[in-house]
């Protein structure tokens, strides 16, 4: 089955830009980002669209939807109403570089922030040994493609440029999660407190776990669920909880 | 749809200067505002109800059953139950409704619990009020001050919400008496106050302090295996932890109306054994 689809495209740059209209003949089982493809080969050879792999897996071709953040080629057409326009805009918590590709540099620099997996001491190259059962929460966040919807669709950021300097984002905290999960990460002895930076460096405070980065993950991952409440939990051992603080100082509370 | 050209942005948020020129506040054509509006619409219901039924202080018992909003007795002005959980800690100077003194607790387990939190920032408080979607407010420091850094008390409000349900697994037991009390017999009613507690004590447990404390704090599971069941068991819960924070919200509140028209005398009790 085919029909004409009216696409409204957001063309334009820093400076600014408009909505621009196509008429395209959409085919059955195809995705937004092929749609997006005809209009360059066809209407618009001009077109700014950041794309790679077309199987959802390198996080290139981020964009918004009808308003709401998804991956160009993980959006079936079969999906969106073929009566309505397919309204698509770049993502709108970064700045935009021209049409659909926006400067995600944001995230590398949040990125950076984070200190990487500390190994430990006494263990060579091939010596590491961990159970399955004390690897698999991390594997859950290993499957982040890092697309930057939940960075684009948080508020936290979204909303509220000036908190990008003191907030790293869902994906980023997701990260703090994993080292801190991390069955042979060896931050604690080398003096660092992943608990502690969390809250303090990388704003986990500011994250009301209202689930939107969840929402719009196309790996799946629970990321409020699974990563970012446990955080908050390990930071109210930390700092919220003055038992646990108390037995940790005077060795009641053996590590584990 | 607006299709003129503009300008580069100079507001705040989505419109941030650096960003598409898009000039509506959000694009999203599907109904969001709904799951809100039905927040919104099932808070205030029973806030509504249960605020009349706490003040009242009056049929909150019809033998053998009391009511959850009632129980246990912490003040020296309850209905007498039989063999019931009256203690009365707070002596005779407590002249309101005993249902006060218990409440607090359990409002505060819900107030504080990460699935309530998303539920109320964004149907009461906008922030957001969906994905994509911009908040009113011009300033955010989400949960980093005074009063919303107190959202870190749940794991307290969780430690007495065990007890809590305890207390109510105990009234399910005075619930399979007749009205002589005399065991061994059931109402409705005692299938009534089973049904609730068996929610109450899966959306307690299914808490995600619950989950942490039972296990997810741990750095090894492979050192604790009885606590990586048992991690794995909260964990199974805790993805309905939604499903279950409103079927037991309304589940406790139909308990209590259930023995509210029993103990009004609108109702009866259907014997069954």
């Amino acid at each position: 089955m085919t029909y004409q689809a009216e696409f409204r495209v957001w063309r334009g740059d820093s400076t600014g830009g408009s909505f621009e209209s196509y008429r395209v003949e959409v085919h059955e089982g195809e995705v937004v980002l092929d749609l997006v493809h005809r209009l360059q080969a066809t209407q618009a050879p001009d077109l700014a669209v950041r794309w790679n792999c077309k199987a959802g897996k390198c996080g290139s071709c981020s964009a918004e939807i009808n308003g709401r953040p998804r991956l160009l080629c993980m959006t079936r057409m079969s999906t969106l109403s073929p009566d309505e326009p397919v309204v698509i805009t770049p993502l709108r918590a970064f700045p935009v570089l021209r049409d659909l590709v926006t400067d995600v540099s944001f995230n590398y620099a949040k990125a950076r922030e984070i200190p990487g997996f500390i190994p430990p001491a006494g263990l060579g190259p091939g010596e590491y040994r961990m159970q399955q059962e004390d690897v698999e929460r991390s594997q859950e966040f290993r499957k982040c493609i890092e697309c930057f919807l939940c960075q684009d669709t948080c508020h936290v950021v979204r909303d509220h440029e000036e908190n990008k300097s003191v907030f790293a984002g869902p994906r980023f905290l997701m990260r703090v999660a994993e080292l801190d999960m991390h069955p042979l990460d060896a931050a604690a002895e080398a003096g660092l407190d992943r608990r502690a930076t969390a809250q303090d460096v990388h704003g986990l405070g500011y994250c009301n776990i209202t689930k939107c980065c969840t929402e719009v993950c196309p790996e799946q991952i629970r990321i409020t669920d699974n990563a970012l409440i446990p955080l908050k939990e390990r930071v109210a051992d930390l700092k919220y909880h003055p038992l646990v603080w108390l037995g940790s100082r005077i060795g009641l509370r053996r590590k584990d | 749809m607006v299709s003129t050209e503009t300008g580069p942005p100079t507001g705040t948020g989505v419109h941030s200067p650096g960003r598409a020129a898009v000039p509506q506040r959000q694009l999203r054509t599907d109904r969001w505002w709904l799951p809100q509006l039905a927040t919104v619409t099932g808070l205030l219901a029973f806030i509504g109800y249960s605020t009349w039924r706490a003040f009242e202080g009056a049929h909150y018992y019809a033998p053998p059953y009391v009511s959850p909003f009632y129980s246990p007795c912490l003040a020296a002005n309850c209905v007498p139950v039989r063999g019931g959980a009256d203690w009365t800690l707070f002596g005779d100077w407590w002249r309101l409704s005993p249902a006060l003194l218990v409440l607090i607790f359990p409002l505060g387990f819900r107030l504080t619990c990460y699935y309530y939190r998303k539920a109320y920032y964004r149907a009461f408080w906008s922030s957001p009020p969906a994905c994509a979607v911009p908040e009113p407010h011009t300033r955010y420091t989400g949960e980093t001050r005074f009063p919303l850094i107190l959202q870190n008390l749940h794991r307290y409000f969780f430690y007495v919400a065990v007890p809590f349900a305890m207390i109510l697994t105990y009234d399910v037991a005075l619930g399979f008496r007749n009205t002589g009390g005399e065991w061994g017999h059931a109402g409705l009613g005692s299938f009534v106050l089973l049904g609730n507690v068996a929610l109450i004590w899966a959306y307690t447990l299914s808490c995600h302090s619950c989950r942490h404390i039972v296990g997810g704090r741990l750095k090894h599971f492979s050192g604790h295996p009885v606590r990586h069941r048992l991690w794995q068991f909260v964990g199974r819960l805790n993805v309905r932890h939604m499903l279950l924070a409103w079927s037991s919200l309304a589940s406790v509140g139909l308990t209590d109306l259930y023995v509210y028209l029993v103990s009004s005398g609108a109702f009866g009790d259907p014997q069954l054994f």
